[in-house]
């Protein structure tokens, strides 16, 4: 008995930790060089003499100064304060996304009314609001949110408005066999049923919230407060291009991070639910 | 047949002159016309009849799902209805699925573990309480949506060729099963398949129905003892003459 017990341990650390690192390794790797193939690149680019240095530094003085930002309090505050402004006005369209959504799904005349408008307010640039929000609100947060939040609840309802509509027909009968009615029945059939579609207008309305984000705090200044957006607004002020490129770094890498974790939740969904994405 | 309200003791359901009409493009298609017949209660019935003959209309509309056009229908006490697919909630598990109608019921959590465990237990899928629906084979889902309408507590079981898409063997053992869960339950079994040895197989007795529309051409007692084998020569004959009349119905409906 005791010699099993130790035993265990041990065979089971000799066998999986390499067949783990060979699966991190080969999804990794690929990754690894397109990044090293596109600074490569842009390195030599820079080399070539097409601009000079100041208008187009090289990866090198630009990660230095990602470094330094990094370690300043007033980026870091100003990082915070986008974060916290995606995340509340994300956080915002995905309430109110998913109760049109229900509702449009619900009320017959409410989908005949509006549901073609909610495609074409997907596809509109929640920009071209912004002008119309400085009037209403004035050059404010609120004019921010207004703008993030067109921008990501038309998709995140017309995502769940496109899973409600896909659910088999067969498990709501299923459902309304067991008693289960009105929202009783949307809570145990109807959106978990619709969940892996309406996870992708989910990721779809955190892209359009980023983006309206970036847009909004690029042309609207708010307050005195140094956003993201405005400081790669200051960057191009100063001409510099170095804390440009740093931000743009930045933006990038919260994109991936982001988008990693929609892609996680995506996957552990769908293998839950046997959908058959990869194992 | 005799009046609904004085035969409403014994009986777990009837149907009375049910006419069922949809509307298909612009003209309406009648699947069942002035069907009638009784249930007793702690009967097996099956009912056969080739496709088109309106046999899952009529399921449906004792479970409530559709309405009728005409006619009257008595169902006493709750139903529960199992379908051709097993139709779990692929986000569940096993005994998920299970505690599903338990919840819908007001069952405290502790006790709805409880109970799913035992269901499971009684369609011999104990072991399998964490499994997923795409993690089990045809027969075992089938077996997981019994557990799932008997979790519903019903007086009637409506069941809709809920064999039909499986192996011979998977098959046999479910009619096994069902047999003996009906017979330790007590429960109104209403069977609708197109196999006549099936319906032999299970039923007190069997209805055949006419095609499009649908209603009662016929009825056959069983009086074989149970349990009856699928493959008994007695079983065979019975069945045999069903099958005659199924053809002669679907030569008249073509």
């Amino acid at each position: 008995m005791a010699k099993l017990e130790v035993g265990q341990p041990q065979a089971l650390g000799s066998t999986i930790p390499p067949d783990r690192l060979a699966v991190v390794w080969s999804s990794l790797w690929p990754k690894l060089a397109a990044i090293a193939l596109a600074l490569a690149s842009w390195q030599v680019i820079v080399w070539s003499g097409w601009k000079p240095d100041y208008v187009l530094p090289g990866p090198l003085p630009v990660f230095q100064r990602l470094g330094e930002d990094l370690g300043n309090p007033d980026f870091q505050l100003g990082l915070a304060i986008t974060l916290r402004r995606a995340v509340l006005g994300y956080t915002i369209a995905v309430a109110i996304g998913s109760v049109v959504g229900v509702l449009i799904a619900r009320v017959g005349l409410l989908r005949k009314a509006v549901g073609s408008a909610i495609l074409g307010l997907q596809s509109m640039p929640s920009i071209a609001w912004f002008p119309l929000a400085i009037l209403l609100f004035g050059l404010n947060e609120t004019a921010i949110f207004f703008v993030v939040i067109l921008g990501a609840a038309p998709a995140i309802a017309g995502g769940l408005l496109n899973g409600v509509d896909h659910v088999q027909p067969l498990l709501i009968r299923v459902g309304r066999v067991m008693g289960a009615r009105g929202l009783v029945l949307y809570r145990h059939v109807i959106i978990p049923a619709a969940l892996p579609s309406f996870v992708g207008g989910l990721k779809q309305g955190w892209a359009f919230a980023w983006r309206s984000l970036m847009a909004g705090e690029i042309i609207g200044i708010v307050g005195h407060q140094l956003s993201i957006g405005q400081q790669i607004q200051f960057a191009r002020d100063f001409a510099d291009t170095q804390q440009l490129l740093a931000i743009l770094v930045v933006i990038f890498v919260i994109g991936v991070v982001i988008d990693s974790l929609f892609g996680a939740f995506d996957r552990a969904i769908r293998r839950r639910w046997g959908l058959g994405g990869d194992s | 047949m005799s009046s609904v309200l004085a035969l409403s003791d014994k009986h777990a359901l009837s149907v009375e002159r049910l006419t069922v009409a949809f509307p298909h493009g612009d003209r309406l298609l009648v699947a069942l016309q002035g069907a009638t017949l009784e249930v007793k209660r702690g009967e097996l019935v099956c009912i056969v009849g080739a496709s088109g003959s309106g046999k899952s209309t009529l399921l449906n509309i004792l479970a409530g799902l559709d309405r009728p056009t005409n006619g009257r229908v008595h169902v006493h006490g709750r139903v529960a209805l199992m379908f051709q697919e097993a139709a779990l909630l692929p986000w569940l598990t096993a005994a998920g699925n299970v505690e599903l109608p338990l919840e819908l019921r007001g069952i405290k959590s502790r006790q709805r573990r409880e109970l799913a465990r035992e269901l499971l237990g009684r369609v011999h899928l104990a072991g399998f309480e964490k499994r997923r629906p795409h993690e089990l084979s045809g027969g075992m889902k089938q077996r997981v949506a019994l557990a799932r309408a008997l979790a519903q507590d019903a007086d009637v079981l409506l069941m809709d060729e809920p064999f039909a898409a499986l192996d011979a063997i998977t098959r046999d053992l479910l009619h096994e099963e069902l047999e003996r869960i009906w017979k330790e339950t007590g429960l109104t079994v209403l069977f609708v398949t197109h196999n006549a040895r099936e319906a032999v197989r299970l039923g007190d007795r069997v209805l055949v129905f006419t095609s499009r529309p649908g209603r009662v051409a016929h009825e056959v007692k069983v009086g074989l003892p149970r349990p009856r084998h699928l493959d008994s020569p007695d079983l065979a004959v019975i069945a045999g003459r069903i099958t005659e009349r199924l053809k002669q119905e679907v030569a008249l409906g073509n």
